[in-house]
Parts: structure tokens; C-alpha cells; sequence
């Protein structure tokens, strides 16, 4: 059917099909917006506004106040720490990974591995990971009685799953694979032909990487790190399976807040949440900036 | 001595070769091209030159040093590539001083080198710029100063302008020529565009199949293509099978019509031999001076192309196209009309069938 408009004897213009067309092209997005407006919209509109609110409903910014206080804020802090942790060495390892299973000059069979196993890897998180790492890591788990076998504790030389550095190592089973999925188009966004101009200039290869690769990649590099950040601080499922709540981190106060185990005030619980959104949001405009600035120079 | 040796150089990859003993001595300040079809091995030859491939056997000379193992980076020649491959995280500035910020050369005098090319390529106002603020022909100027800006021994081009359109095209080749000349630097060019080629080089080097075809100044191999491949490459040519009647005097036979080429050649009477026929050459009969060679046959259709308008004739067997200046004046044969058409002696190229390895 034709698309254009058509033009009576009297000039005027009607353009029906065009007008079937658009609707049925907004008929197809209108359950995202109903899902986005019922289900992320609606609700942050709600937390937004509760975080003011006291238990009888009146104004109050005792619970933004209330964030700076004690418990809160050393999970403010605790859950920044784990976070940036985990995405500075899940970003290093993950990027150097990326680097050797794309510019590495492995066999190709490595990389579509490797890549399969990431995206697995980058999803498999919460009570099965906990579990995962409890069954092999754990005070009764499978390495764990390995190394006892051989007369070495873990659990007598340091090493604890279930506190900070535990629980890191667990983040880092999905912060690396998503920091290798991400970087992955990125290096293979480097042409081959920079490398060889480069060379051609005279630089060697520490030269061209130190010049030319690296500053490429940085906002990429940057960004993804900025992404894991986000990663690890709004996970709950994972920390409070491991540490059944012994770490106070901000999402496990939260989850205390709102159910009422221990605290409840789910107005604080909801402005702890404002400020997890907040600093959310200011990671994603970091990542959205530093990729814009990617995008740019590729383009 | 040559600037530019290349000595039997071969290049094999896994069981194909890419290129087969190619032999090329380049004068210095001289202006060559390597000019064939995609795959025949000319970017090969360049980027071994380069230092980005490493012969397989044979030897590379630049000034007089063997440099057929040297690394890219300590060859101080300079590349221009087809994509540009400028560094999208510098500015122009920034992209043309590499080479000298990598040298580790004194601030000022990268400065003022870099001033220095910014007015060769017309673009001084850009030294700020990204690559991604500039047109694809102003990213090119820029690879050519960056490659330029070290003062290379050689400068490689390797298709600079076929991510261009036409007229950028035309305008950017003779800026190249006209930097190369001003410089006088050695320059090997690589392209598919025989216009390219001709317009630019002071010679040219045809490949096919990894192979040396022809190597000649744009008039010889224009005019007098050795082989049939060069022949059908360069230019629009028509290339007829005949049977050589009398070799001392040059006679042969096309389908049934007697032609002469205008000296005699080295084949036994009765065997078949390729010749070929520029377009332009040919007239139709009374309309030109050349009377010496007719051929009769029967015209199929008439293409009009702006300035020229070709006629394509069947013979008996074969179809030969000639070329006429257009003019408003011009009466067109018309399609099944029987004509006789004219061409000098010199206008007959008899033709090798095969190239065989050539030493320039």
C-alpha cells in the first residue's frame, strides 16, 4: 500500500495509511512504557516522595538527615568500598582477559569459551553464586578440606568468605566476566591500521599502546568500571545469602529497614534507597559521558 | 644505484602467493604506481616496503641498505593508508606530530614542522581539530602531512583516495602530485584507478596475479601494452584473435578481412595471435586520415558518453567498439547499418598472451 500522502481535486491532503502506520508503530512500544511506568516510574515516584514522609505521612528530612548517621552511613561507605574493590580489579583482570582473548592471538575456539562463559558467568549471581562459593570455599567446602587434606587451614591464615574480602571475591566471579563482555567490541574497536601508522611514525609497540590505544580505550575503560561499580553496589541477594546480613552494607540495611526484622522504618529504608539512586544516577551519567566521548572519536 | 630495490621478492601466504618475484629499481624523487586489479598483490608489495609484511624470500633496498628484515618503525618511511588511520584521540596538531613527539624532536621544532605542513596541505586554521570535525578529504591531507612530518626516505600511499568521492578525488591527486613534485620525494602509490595511475606517475607498474605485467611511463603503457591483460586493464580496448598471413609484412587476417601492423613480428604464418585496437584510434571510413586498415561490419547500437559517443560494431564473429568526438553536427550510424571503419597500422598492438616475469 502506498505510504505517501494523496492530494484531493481540492488540494487538501489526507495521509490515512501513514497514520495506521504510526499508530501501529506506537501500538508496538506502548507495554514498555506501561511496564517502565508502572514498575520503575511509579515506584520511584513513591520512594521519592515517602523519603520525606515520616510513619504518619507528614513532611520530614529526618530520613535524608538520618542518612548520615550511624549505622547508615559506615554502609554508605562499606558498600562504596566493596564496590570500587571489586570494579578496579574485576575491571584490570577482566580487561586484560579481553585483551588476551581478542588481541592475544589465542585460537579462536578460547575466545567463543571464553565469551559463552562470561555471559554466564556476568549473570550467575545471588543465593545459587553464595551457594556455589559456600559448597567450594566455605569453612566445610570442597577446596576448603582440600588444602586441610594438605595440612594448610584457609580459615587459620586469614582467609574468611563470609567477611569483606570474601564476599569481593564472590562480586568478582561477575564484575570480571561483564568487564570482559563490555570490553571486548571496545578492543576490537582498535584498527589494526593505527597500530601500523604508529609503528610506521616510529613508535614501538609500548609507544603506540601508551599514545594511541591506551588514551583510546580509557573512556571505555573508565565507563565499564563505573558500570561494575554499579554492579556491585546494588547487589543484595549475593551478601546477604553469604553473609546472612553480618556485613553491613547499605542494600542488606535497606532490605532490614523495609522488612522489619531488626529496624523498621520503611520511610529511612525508602531515603536509603533515594540515596542509592542518586549515587546510581551519578554513575550513569559518568558511563553515559565517557561514552559519548568513545562513540565520538570512533565514529 | 636505485633509491628503491626490490630484488625477487616473494611473498607466500600458506599455499597462495601473493607476490612472485617482483623486481623494481625506483629512482630517487621518482613517482611510481602499482596499478591492478584488488588481489593482485600491489598492497602486498607496498606494505613489505613498509616493513608490515616480510618477504618470503628476496631482498628490499631503500638508499642503499638492506632493510628486508628491519621493523616498520626503524624504516623511516612514511605510509598513508586508505582509511586514513588517523589517531582519533589527537588533533590535527597532534596526529601530524607524532612521529617527532615519538623521536623525542625539541618542542619548537615540532611546532614550527607542524606549522610547516599545516600550510602544505592548505589547512592551517585546523590544527585544533579532531579527525571526526574533519571532511574524509581534510582527514586525508592530514595523513598525508602526519606521514610527511617525519621526512621519510620513502613515501607509501596505499589507495589514499578511493574512500573519496570523484571530485575530492581529482582535486586531492593533483595536490598529491603537486607536494611530491614541491618535496621531490620518492613516492610509491598503489591503486585500482588506471586514471589515477596515468594522471600521477612518472611510472607505472601493472600487476596481475602477483605478478609484473608491464612496467612503463602512462604513454607506453597506454599506448603499447605488452600483454592482454595490460591491454584490457588500461583503458577500453578492443582485442580481436587473428591468423598471421604473412609475419614479414605484417599482414593478418580478422574473420575474413586483411589488416597490416605497421612492423613485422616474430610468428609463423598460420598461427593465431591476440591484437588489440584502441577505440579512439578507429574512424569510420572518409571521416578520418588513416585509410591504410579497413574492417567492415554491421553496427549494433551507438552509446552516447558526453564528450565522446561509441559505436559498437559486429564483425563476424567479434564486436569492436570505436570512439567519435562529440559534436552537435555529428550523424550517428544507425543500428544494422552496414559500414566500413578505418585505423593506421600503428594502431594494430600485437598482443603476448601470458606475462611473463618482467625486470624494470
Amino acid at each position: 500500500m502506498a505510504q505517501t500522502a494523496v492530494v484531493t481535486k481540492s488540494g487538501a491532503a489526507f495521509t490515512l495509511p501513514r497514520v495506521r502506520t504510526i499508530f501501529i508503530t506506537w501500538l508496538g512500544v506502548i507495554p514498555f512504557f506501561a511496564f517502565a511506568f508502572l514498575f520503575l516510574l511509579l515506584p520511584s515516584s513513591s520512594l521519592f516522595i515517602e523519603s520525606f514522609q515520616d510513619t504518619q505521612g507528614n513532611f520530614t528530612l529526618a530520613n535524608i538527615v538520618g542518612l548520615f548517621d550511624e549505622p547508615i552511613r559506615s554502609g554508605y561507605i562499606a558498600s562504596i568500598e566493596i564496590s570500587a574493590f571489586t570494579a578496579l580489579v574485576g575491571g584490570i583482570f577482566g580487561f586484560l582477559l579481553a585483551y588476551a582473548v581478542t588481541l592475544g592471538g589465542l585460537p579462536k575456539w578460547v575466545r567463543s569459551s571464553y565469551v559463552t562463559f562470561s555471559g554466564v558467568a556476568s549473570n550467575f549471581a545471588g543465593v545459587p553464586l553464595a551457594f556455589a562459593f559456600v559448597a567450594v570455599l566455605g569453612r566445610t567446602g570442597a577446596i576448603t578440606a582440600l588444602f586441610k587434606n594438605v595440612g594448610i587451614n584457609l580459615y587459620d591464615i586469614g582467609f574468611n568468605l563470609y567477611d569483606f574480602w570474601g564476599l569481593s571475591l564472590v562480586y568478582l566471579f561477575f564484575q570480571f566476566p561483564l568487564m570482559l563482555l563490555i570490553m571486548i567490541p571496545s578492543l576490537e574497536g582498535l584498527k589494526p591500521e593505527w597500530r601500523e601508522a604508529a609503528a610506521n611514525l616510529g613508535a614501538t609497540q609500548f609507544e603506540y599502546w601508551r599514545r594511541v590505544a591506551f588514551p583510546i580505550l580509557l573512556p571505555s575503560l573508565l565507563g565499564t568500571m563505573i558500570l561494575l561499580f554499579g554492579n556491585a553496589f546494588g547487589a543484595y541477594a549475593t551478601a546477604f545469602a553469604l553473609t546472612g546480613g553480618r556485613l553491613n552494607l547499605v542494600t542488606i540495611q535497606i532490605g532490614a529497614q523495609i522488612r522489619g526484622d531488626v529496624l523498621h522504618n520503611p520511610n529511612l529504608g525508602f531515603a536509603m534507597a533515594l540515596g542509592m539512586v542518586f549515587i546510581m544516577f551519578v554513575c550513569i551519567i559518568g558511563y553515559t559521558l565517557l561514552q559519548r566521548q568513545t562513540e565520538r572519536w570512533l565514529r | 644505484m636505485a633509491f628503491v630495490e626490490l630484488h625477487q621478492v616473494q611473498k607466500n601466504f600458506a599455499t597462495a602467493t601473493a607476490v612472485e618475484n617482483f623486481n623494481l629499481d625506483v629512482e630517487r624523487g621518482e613517482f611510481v604506481s602499482f596499478l591492478g586489479p584488488s588481489g593482485c598483490g600491489k598492497t602486498t608489495t607496498l606494505r613489505m616496503i613498509a616493513g608490515f609484511e616480510v618477504p618470503s624470500s628476496g631482498t628490499i633496498r631503500l638508499n642503499g641498505a638492506d632493510v628486508t628484515n628491519l621493523p616498520p618503525n626503524k624504516r623511516n618511511v612514511g605510509m598513508v593508508f586508505q582509511s586514513y588511520a588517523l589517531f582519533p584521540n589527537m588533533t590535527v596538531a597532534e596526529n601530524i606530530a607524532f612521529g617527532m613527539t615519538v623521536a623525542r624532536k625539541p618542542k619548537e621544532e615540532i611546532t614550527k614542522r607542524v606549522d610547516e605542513m599545516l600550510r602544505l596541505i592548505h589547512l592551517p586554521q585546523l590544527g585544533n581539530r579532531y579527525p571526526y570535525q574533519l571532511s574524509g578529504g581534510q582527514q586525508q591531507r592530514v595523513a598525508l602531512a602526519r606521514a610527511l612530518a617525519i621526512q621519510p626516505q620513502v613515501l607509501l600511499l596505499d589507495e589514499p583516495l578511493s574512500a573519496l568521492d570523484a571530485k575530492i578525488r581529482v582535486s586531492l591527486r593533483q595536490e598529491i602530485r603537486a607536494i611530491q613534485r614541491t618535496l621531490g620525494i620518492t613516492t610509491i602509490y598503489v591503486t585500482h584507478d588506471q586514471e589515477e595511475a596515468m594522471s600521477l606517475s612518472d611510472r607505472i607498474v601493472v600487476m596481475s596475479n602477483g605478478r609484473m605485467e608491464q612496467v612503463g611511463t602512462p604513454f607506453e603503457i597506454y599506448n603499447f601494452p605488452k600483454t592482454q591483460f595490460v591491454a584490457s586493464f588500461v583503458g577500453t580496448l578492443n582485442q580481436l584473435q587473428a591468423r598471421v598471413s604473412d609475419a614479414a609484412s605484417g599482414k593478418l587476417d580478422v574473420e575474413g578481412q586483411t589488416i597490416y601492423a605497421a612492423k613485422p613480428f616474430e610468428k609463423m604464418t598460420g598461427e593465431t595471435v591476440a591484437i588489440a585496437l584502441r577505440p579512439e584510434m578507429i574512424d569510420l571510413d572518409g571521416s578520418g586520415e588513416s585509410e591504410e586498415n579497413h574492417l567492415q561490419g554491421t553496427v549494433e547500437d551507438t552509446t552516447f558518453l558526453g564528450s565522446i559517443v561509441r559505436t559498437r560494431v559486429r564483425l563476424r564473429d567479434s564486436i569492436i567498439s570505436f570512439d567519435t568526438f562529440n559534436n552537435p553536427n555529428l550523424t550517428l550510424p544507425r543500428a544494422s547499418e552496414k559500414i566500413t571503419m578505418s585505423f593506421p597500422r600503428d594502431a594494430v598492438l600485437i598482443l603476448e598472451q601470458n606475462a611473463a616475469p618482467v625486470q624494470a
